[in-house]
């Protein structure tokens, strides 16, 4: 028995762990009795990697094929986001998307249907996806795309795990002309200020706000946009960083909101002009904090949880205004809250991207915490809008349930392939979620 | 450079080959029992490293054939990691001499075998390198694995004589003695967070021991510490603890 939780150190759970390394071992894994969840790199923060039994999926790590015409990587599911970035951008190619960290596998994006800072313009992780081989509990493999085995791979794709073992997929990178983007940040005095630049900016391929969530009144919203294109005239190949480390746990009462609001203040002051135009490496442009190792433990013992939503696009300005006063009020800091214009909803049973404004923050746990959050539910889904599986440990069922039209379509997929009884996690238990 | 791995399903020879091929360009030999597991590793080490990477069958335990197995290699190597090793069950080993036997002959007999005939070719040229990869369980004997710890002891201490024959002619020698690793051997142990390495750090400090020519180390380095105090503990308290 392992001691293990997801990146936001809470829940903790005892659990069995299982890897393997070929399909055949999986298969003894699954036949064991006993519901189980895959379990990637660990980046998922709350509970849909947690279960009593976990299948460790990160041995099974060959890249089989690589075409260097079209940029289409063969590889199983245990590889990760930064292995294929540290194999192909020196030969000009990167991932076509990408979230915040590279330290995912390409099985946990998938389950997880990923989006990026270009998810307004390519959409979520299973765009890139040609195709996946899925093991089911019996031990059959079943090869799933947008056209074959199509509602399997529509629940999967966003599944949270529930449907299987994702083993090998077939991915598609996107041709890069370097390894630097040419970057320009915007200052916002507030939210609307923040509307209107991303508007402004939709035709970038890479965009994302940073938000102060702790400013009120005339400043409500006051945020960072930062936009980006791949630059040109530049090397493939950078020297790497060193990087830096957080040994221990900190202290609970580190984060407060005097120190998260003086952070906050500092960071948007240190942009001085309205408009400020840089070129930055990849690294520090898509993942700032996997430069810190372990950042996770600056929230101290008691852990973390990240609360992510979006709103419909046309109640998202007024519903933000809401929500923001409403975190602003209770005094409860992020350290990094983000704000994003996503794109149009794919058809995915579970993928939590639709049309509108997200905003994304983190919370230390605390008791007071769970109530706002749950105050936070109410008001997303009285907007029509949901909350993000991959961060949650602590949603409830009813509030998931409104947020999730496709919800009925997943679990029917669940029944047919008999998987209700093997896959299981804590948060699938949690949000009765068949 | 050709590298051959003799062992090379372990996780801490795969993540050695990994660091040779990329920062020496080393054509990679990968010689084990279960080829077909092999096949797919040679592939991914082709494609993220683009080097040569192939595959042979060996078997650590049938002697007769291993200088058939060196000799067919064309070209012959210019470095060796010898990685195969069992951990086996000190329980059911203390029982039945099959396993015993086998913990031992997988262990310490077998790299003899192999790497007598490795030895003999590098000392005539007088060029060459052999990297033996022990444990941290050969340095001091203990209740819960002193047949595994025996054989491993029984490898280092070969590869230290080994190391001094062949300083003359210039071929080195170096003993890795690794401890907790996250690795296929170990599943399932509950291995304390703090002092376990993933194979791919091990493998990091394979690489640049290596380069450095040391003939002796510890992985993680910590390890060294770890097993002075262990190694200095008088025997009249060393059996009363559980270590």
């Amino acid at each position: 028995m392992t001691k293990i939780s997801g990146w936001g150190r809470y829940p903790v759970v005892n659990a069995a762990t299982f890897s393997f390394e070929t399909p055949g071992q999986l298969s003894e894994h699954l036949a064991r009795p006993g519901a189980m969840i895959p379990f990637g790199m660990g980046r998922s923060y709350g509970d849909s990697a947690l279960c009593e039994q976990i299948v460790c999926t990160r041995r099974a790590r060959s890249i089989e094929s690589f075409d260097p015409e079209t940029g289409v990587v063969v590889c199983d599911a245990g590889v990760s986001l930064a292995e294929l970035i540290d194999v192909f951008l020196p030969r000009g190619w990167f991932l076509s998307i990408t979230p915040g960290t590279k330290y995912i596998t390409v099985g946990g994006a998938i389950a997880s249907d990923v989006h990026g800072k270009n998810h307004h313009s390519a959409g979520c992780f299973s765009a890139c996806v040609d195709w996946f081989e899925l093991m089911l509990p019996d031990g059959s493999v079943t090869r799933c795309s947008a056209k074959k085995n199509a509602e399997l791979f529509r629940a999967t794709c966003g599944g949270m795990g529930l449907t299987g073992v994702i083993v090998r997929a077939q991915v598609r990178l996107q041709p890069v002309p370097s390894a630097m983007i040419d970057q320009t940040i915007v200052k916002a005095r507030n939210l609307e200020e923040a509307f209107e630049l991303f508007e402004q900016y939709s035709s970038w391929t890479y965009s994302v706000a940073w938000i102060d969530c702790l400013a009120q009144g005339n400043h409500l919203g006051r945020s960072l946009l930062m936009v980006g294109e791949h630059a040109g005239n530049q090397p493939l190949r950078l020297l790497p960083n060193r990087k830096l480390n957080v040994p221990v746990d900190f202290p609970a009462f580190t984060l407060n909101s005097l120190s998260v609001s003086l952070f906050n203040s500092l960071y948007y002051a240190k942009t001085f002009g309205r408009m400020t135009q840089n070129q930055t490496a990849i690294d520090p442009f898509f993942y700032p904090l996997d430069a810190i190792h372990n950042w996770n433990r600056i929230y101290g013992k008691p852990g973390f949880t990240q609360y992510q939503f979006v709103l419909p696009r046309a109640a998202s300005y007024d519903g933000l205004k809401q929500i923001l006063t409403r975190i602003a009020a209770s005094g409860q800091g992020s350290f990094l809250a983000v704000l994003k214009l996503f794109g149009a909803e794919n058809d995915n049973y579970l993928s939590f991207p639709m049309e509108g404004y997200t905003l994304a923050l983190d919370f230390k746990i605390t008791p007071q915490l769970f109530p706002l959050l749950d105050t936070l539910d109410e008001m997303v889904h009285e907007i029509g809008g949901r909350v993000y599986l991959t961060k949650d440990a602590r949603l409830r069922p009813d509030t998931f349930r409104q947020g999730y039209p496709g919800l009925e379509d997943f679990m029917k997929v669940r029944r047919q392939y008999g998987l209700p009884e093997k896959m299981q996690s804590l948060q699938s238990r949690r949000l009765n979620l068949q | 450079m050709n590298l051959l791995i003799l062992g090379a399903n372990s996780d801490i020879a795969m993540a050695a080959a990994h660091e040779f091929a990329a920062h020496e360009g080393a054509t990679i030999l990968l010689a084990s029992r279960d080829v077909e597991r092999l096949e797919r590793k040679a592939k991914d080490l082709e494609i993220r490293h683009q080097i040569q990477a192939r595959v042979l069958p060996f078997d650590a335990v049938d002697y007769a054939s291993h200088a058939a197995f060196y000799e067919a290699l064309d070209p012959k190597p210019d470095g060796v990691i010898l990685a195969f090793g069992y951990l086996g069950d000190q329980a059911s080993a203390q029982r039945d001499w099959g396993e015993a036997r086998r913990i031992i002959e997988s262990n310490y007999t077998g790299a003899v075998s192999i790497l007598e005939i490795i030895a003999a070719d590098f000392e005539q040229k007088g060029r060459g390198f052999i990297i033996g990869i022990s444990s941290v369980a050969g340095v001091r004997g203990r209740q819960s694995n002193y047949i595994y710890g025996s054989a491993k002891a029984g490898l280092k201490e070969y590869l230290s004589g080994l190391r001094q024959r062949l300083f003359k002619c210039g071929v080195h020698v170096m003993t890795v003695l690794p401890g907790f690793t996250r690795t296929a051997m170990t599943e399932g142990m509950d291995l304390p967070a703090r002092l376990t390495a993933e194979p791919e750090d091990v493998g990091r400090d394979i690489y640049r021991a290596w380069r450095k020519r040391r003939r002796v180390i510890y992985s993680r380095w910590f390890w060294r510490c770890i097993m002075h105090i262990i190694r200095h503990v008088p025997e009249f308290v060393f059996v009363r603890t559980k270590l």
